[in-house]
């Protein structure tokens, strides 16, 4: 279970206008994820090492060799609005 | 005497969060160049301005640098450690979420030792952890009415050691010494440079007041902008008597991030511009976690060199030297580096130290350099010492030869040698001045004669003049008193 209140903050973290019809909507939905996740949470665990990752994998690591990057131009290549070699976005404002 | 009621005394409380940019040559996930300045993105690739599809991996010189930093601030080096994405928005943020270290930094529970007004203070160090730099914003238009703003991801990616303390700080002069030494430690470790002013070290603060002997900490503010060790001071020092007055006036403090203005000098809510502190910080599952081996770890050990405090106090045992010199000496690692090549070049340590604290320093100062930009080596320093020493040349003249070296890095004696500089000892050669002068001058030598000593200074002087500056002074007097005895 989630409450709408919880949708209409994690809404607005992450920037999104949900009407009324998508707050019902959503809290439905996420609710229904939570839920199954709650049954993964019965499950018994007793002696499992927590993890965050699934792969057995560790210690991926590079040496501190510089390598040519890309031009100027090709990385503002897909900028809808770039300026004097910098990407250009709109005013930033005081949110929340 | 009214019964008014008895003020609160008051404690502070600070914690600091510092963030050092580690000196590696490429970014921190991807093979882009750190250098600092360029035209705008061109240090950038699909990775650092955070192109779908792509793949961060890990520079394994970023993590020595971590490594190296949390022993230096006696910190435990985890051997498992991992990383997570700290989520917000912000343009400088290309992918709306900054790789960062949550649950499992790379080292916990340091401490850095300081020494304020004669005493010992023991700061806490919570955590060092790596993350990546943000890009740079430049704001059109103005504050009130923005136009829009310019991205320069060069900086993005960037690897930062983020060094947080325990609130153990109690005085704007300690958080400035806490900040003096682990920038002095850095800096011997060659993992940062630590410029404030360039941004390399970065320092927000905690700061809240609570009644003296109270547990609970008081409500807190965030302290950001400050731009240099001398603002972080200033802008404490405000932010606890604005707090103070608050609490006076038994109001509450507003929990709130605060900007330093440096013209006003004072601090500034930023109420509104604040991001909301819901990060929803998730395991980065682009990366596999990071197991820090002991062996790894013992190499890293291995590499450490002598720290600042420890090499000050050595210089005070094993050099002879003041406790201010020491300090001043031990603050650059490049000037200890110095100052240890010119003492075993001229064994008379205090001599040596008082020629780089007063001409070397002061010429470090007039061409703005730091230590470990001088041309001039420390050898170099000990054999001009000698140079006096054995009477080649006076310490006049040796100012002007160290103000050569400086701009050349040539050795002392060449540049004696090139110039002609050689203090004139030889008797006969100095007899023929002396003579000269006395037939110059035969009323000032008429007055000697009649007992008016202090004139012997003035013919000295003539003798000098002839010279250069280059007659040995003390050999020069005593030859021109015996002449005019003789006559």
């Amino acid at each position: 279970m989630i409450s709408r209140e919880e949708i209409k903050h994690i809404a607005q973290l992450a920037h999104l206008e949900l009407d009324e019809k998508q707050l019902d909507k959503f809290t439905e939905q996420l609710g229904g994820v939570i839920d199954s996740f709650e049954k993964l949470d019965k499950l018994d665990t007793e002696g499992v090492e927590p993890t965050a990752y699934t792969v057995p994998m560790k210690n991926i690591m590079r040496e501190d060799k510089v390598e040519e990057s890309y031009s100027q131009e090709d990385i503002l290549a897909n900028a809808p609005d770039k300026k004097k070699g910098h990407f250009r976005v709109p005013p930033i404002s005081g949110e929340e | 005497m009214s019964a008014t009621k008895q003020k609160t005394v008051y404690e502070t409380v600070i914690g600091l969060e510092v963030h050092v940019q580690l000196k590696t040559d490429s970014k921190i996930f991807c093979s882009c160049s750190t250098e600092f300045g360029g035209a705008p993105n061109t240090h950038t690739c699909p990775v650092c301005i955070g192109l779908p599809g792509t793949l961060p991996v890990l520079n394994k010189k970023a993590v020595e640098y971590a490594v190296k930093a949390g022993l230096a601030l006696n910190c435990n080096i985890c051997d498992y450690s991992k990383f997570d994405r700290k989520n917000y928005f912000y343009p400088d943020l290309p992918k709306a979420y900054q790789i960062s270290q949550y649950d499992k930094p790379v080292g916990e529970d340091g401490y850095i030792e300081i020494e304020v007004e004669g005493e010992e203070h023991k700061i806490g160090i919570t955590r060092i952890h790596l993350e990546e730099d943000a890009g740079k914003l430049i704001h059109e238009g103005t504050i009130d009415f923005s136009t829009g703003s310019l991205v320069d991801y060069n900086r993005s990616g960037v690897p930062l050691a983020e060094i947080v303390s325990e609130p153990d700080i109690r005085t704007p002069a300690q958080a400035r010494e806490y900040l003096v030494q682990l920038k002095s430690i850095m800096e011997y470790l060659g993992v940062s440079d630590c410029n404030m002013e360039e941004g390399s070290l970065r320092c927000d603060a905690n700061v809240s007041l609570r009644p003296k002997g109270q547990k609970e900490f008081g409500i807190k503010t965030e302290v950001k902008n400050m731009n240099s060790f001398k603002a972080v001071e200033k802008a404490l020092s405000f932010e606890v008597q604005r707090q103070k007055k608050i609490l006076d006036s038994e109001k509450k403090v507003v929990q709130e991030t605060r900007a330093w203005d440096e013209d006003l000098e004072e601090t500034i809510s930023m109420r509104g511009k604040e991001e909301a502190h819901d990060y929803r910080y998730f395991p980065e599952p682009d990366l596999v976690p990071l197991e820090i081996s002991r062996e790894w770890i013992n190499e890293i050990k291995e590499d450490l060199p002598e720290l600042p405090r420890v090499r000050k106090k050595r210089f005070i045992d094993e050099y002879g030297l003041p406790e201010y010199d020491a300090g001043v000496l031990t603050d650059t690692r490049a000037l200890a580096d110095l100052f240890e090549d010119a003492a075993a070049a001229h064994n008379e340590p205090k001599a040596v130290s008082n020629w780089i604290m007063s001409e070397h320093l002061r010429k470090l100062n007039e061409e703005e350099l730091s230590p470990g930009e001088s041309k001039v080596k420390g050898r170099q320093i000990g054999e001009l010492l000698n140079l006096i020493e054995d009477d080649t040349i006076s310490s006049k003249i040796a100012k002007d030869v160290f103000e050569k070296m400086f701009i050349t890095g040539q050795d002392p004696e060449q540049i004696v040698e090139e110039e002609g500089l050689k203090q004139i000892s030889d008797e006969g050669q100095l007899e023929a001045i002396i003579e000269e002068v006395i037939d110059e001058n035969p009323e000032v030598v008429e007055d000697i004669k009649n007992g008016k000593d202090k004139a012997v200074g003035y013919l000295v002087g003539q003798i000098m003049q002839k010279t250069k500056g280059q007659a040995n002074p003390q050999k020069a007097n005593r030859m021109l008193r015996e002449n005019i005895k003789k006559d």
